[in-house]
């Protein structure tokens, strides 16, 4: 499990305060926007770090229980480090008929990681998901919302090399 | 303000704009039962204790009383049959996994029968008023819930506690219905660095604890 601090996630531990603040004021401090702008820290560090929450708790003046209720109750937000490049498996109804299970095994094998794990060195992260809504493509990968459809062992590797 | 024309069980009142059916029906000496309400915090309709039935247009309607505005012309009935089944089987549903405090007592008075679901006892029925006490009247962060659905809990941030529970007056406890937060608090702000078993709905969480926050509710 990777447990990178939150500087070596994104370079220059300097500017990702200004980074919040920026997104901060974009939304013109308002706590009603308070789940878009948790989106677009998540965008920026794939993840949300604990000094992100703290730094937007003195933003938005919202209690830091507050954040953390949003941030656990949204599937979306993720509270431990996340890969740079996501990768989900659909194991909707249609997908698991179609051996969705067989896609999620070539992709352990490959990448060496469960799905909900993220790879030591932060290029990616495992996910299965519901339903994607394109069951005649199944069984279903998405590598940052590209469709794949069951892809093999070998178009996989050459689609995770091209993945920086 | 404008003056509305309302009818609760029967009796013709008067309201005023932009109170909830719960106040109007209070200051008219009714009385509806409620675990989540407080005067200081804002209408949360956790519970649902309050239900009544409304009248609206030829049709009935169950609607939380707590969290209804007042309308002109709205008829209302708070003890009909029908409520009355409402709120017992809710009791029964609370009795699961709180017996105690305000529930068990609210229970006696509707005749609610504590043995009807297998009990999960967590002593904690999500009513917010700790949570909301917290964030909404002091403005601190000692308390908040996490989670979703049947992970949903109310925990306990110790680091922030430290600095804000000493120098509050811990009213939170108070307004407890389930008798549960006072036990826990009582062990628990004098040692900032006891860890408590999960199972207990104000958990434990320090700083680490948080960054694994999403793994430890799974």
């Amino acid at each position: 499990m990777a447990t990178a601090n939150f500087a070596s996630v994104k370079n220059g531990g300097m500017d990702t305060f200004g980074k919040i603040t920026e997104i901060c004021l974009k939304y013109g401090g308002e706590e009603s926007y308070l789940i878009q702008i948790l989106l677009e820290i998540q965008n920026e560090f794939n993840w949300l770090p604990k000094e992100a929450m703290l730094r937007l708790q003195d933003e938005l003046h919202v209690p830091l229980p507050r954040l953390y209720e949003i941030a656990t109750f949204y599937k979306v937000f993720s509270l431990i480090p996340r890969g740079r490049n996501l990768i989900k498996v659909c194991t909707g109804t249609a997908c698991h008929v179609r051996k969705a299970p067989v896609l999620i095994n070539r992709v352990i094998q490959l990448l060496r990681i469960k799905p909900g794990e993220t790879t030591d060195d932060l290029r990616f992260s495992l996910e299965t998901v519901g339903c994607l809504g394109c069951c005649a493509l199944g069984p279903v990968l998405l590598i940052n919302s590209e469709y794949h459809s069951n892809p093999t062992t070998s178009q996989l590797e050459k689609l995770f090399s091209e993945c920086l | 303000m404008k003056t509305l024309h309302m009818i609760i069980d029967g009796k013709e009142i008067q309201a005023e704009e932009g109170a909830t059916l719960l106040q109007v029906a209070r200051k008219e000496g009714i009385s509806i039962p409620t675990l989540c309400e407080h005067h200081e915090l804002s209408p949360y309709g956790a519970c649902r204790l309050c239900s009544v039935e409304i009248v609206k247009g030829g049709r009935t309607k169950v609607v939380a009383s707590c969290v209804y505005p007042a309308e002109e012309g709205l008829v209302v009935n708070t003890a009909t049959p029908r409520i009355q089944k409402i709120r017992v089987i809710i009791l029964e549903l609370l009795l699961a996994s709180s017996p105690k405090g305000e529930v068990e007592k609210l229970a006696a008075e509707y005749g609610a029968d504590s043995g009807k679901f297998a009990k999960e006892l967590t002593f904690c029925i999500l009513c917010g008023l700790c949570v909301r006490y917290c964030q909404e009247v002091k403005g601190e962060g000692a308390l908040g819930f996490i989670g979703r659905g049947v992970e949903r809990q109310v925990v306990y941030y110790p680091h922030l506690a430290k600095e804000s529970c000493l120098k509050c007056d811990q009213k939170c406890v108070s307004l407890c219905p389930t008798c549960i937060l006072p036990n826990i608090f009582g062990l628990a702000i004098p040692a900032f660095d006891k860890t408590y078993p999960t199972v207990y709905p104000v958990r434990l969480l320090d700083e680490n604890n948080l960054f694994n926050l999403s793994n430890t509710i799974k």
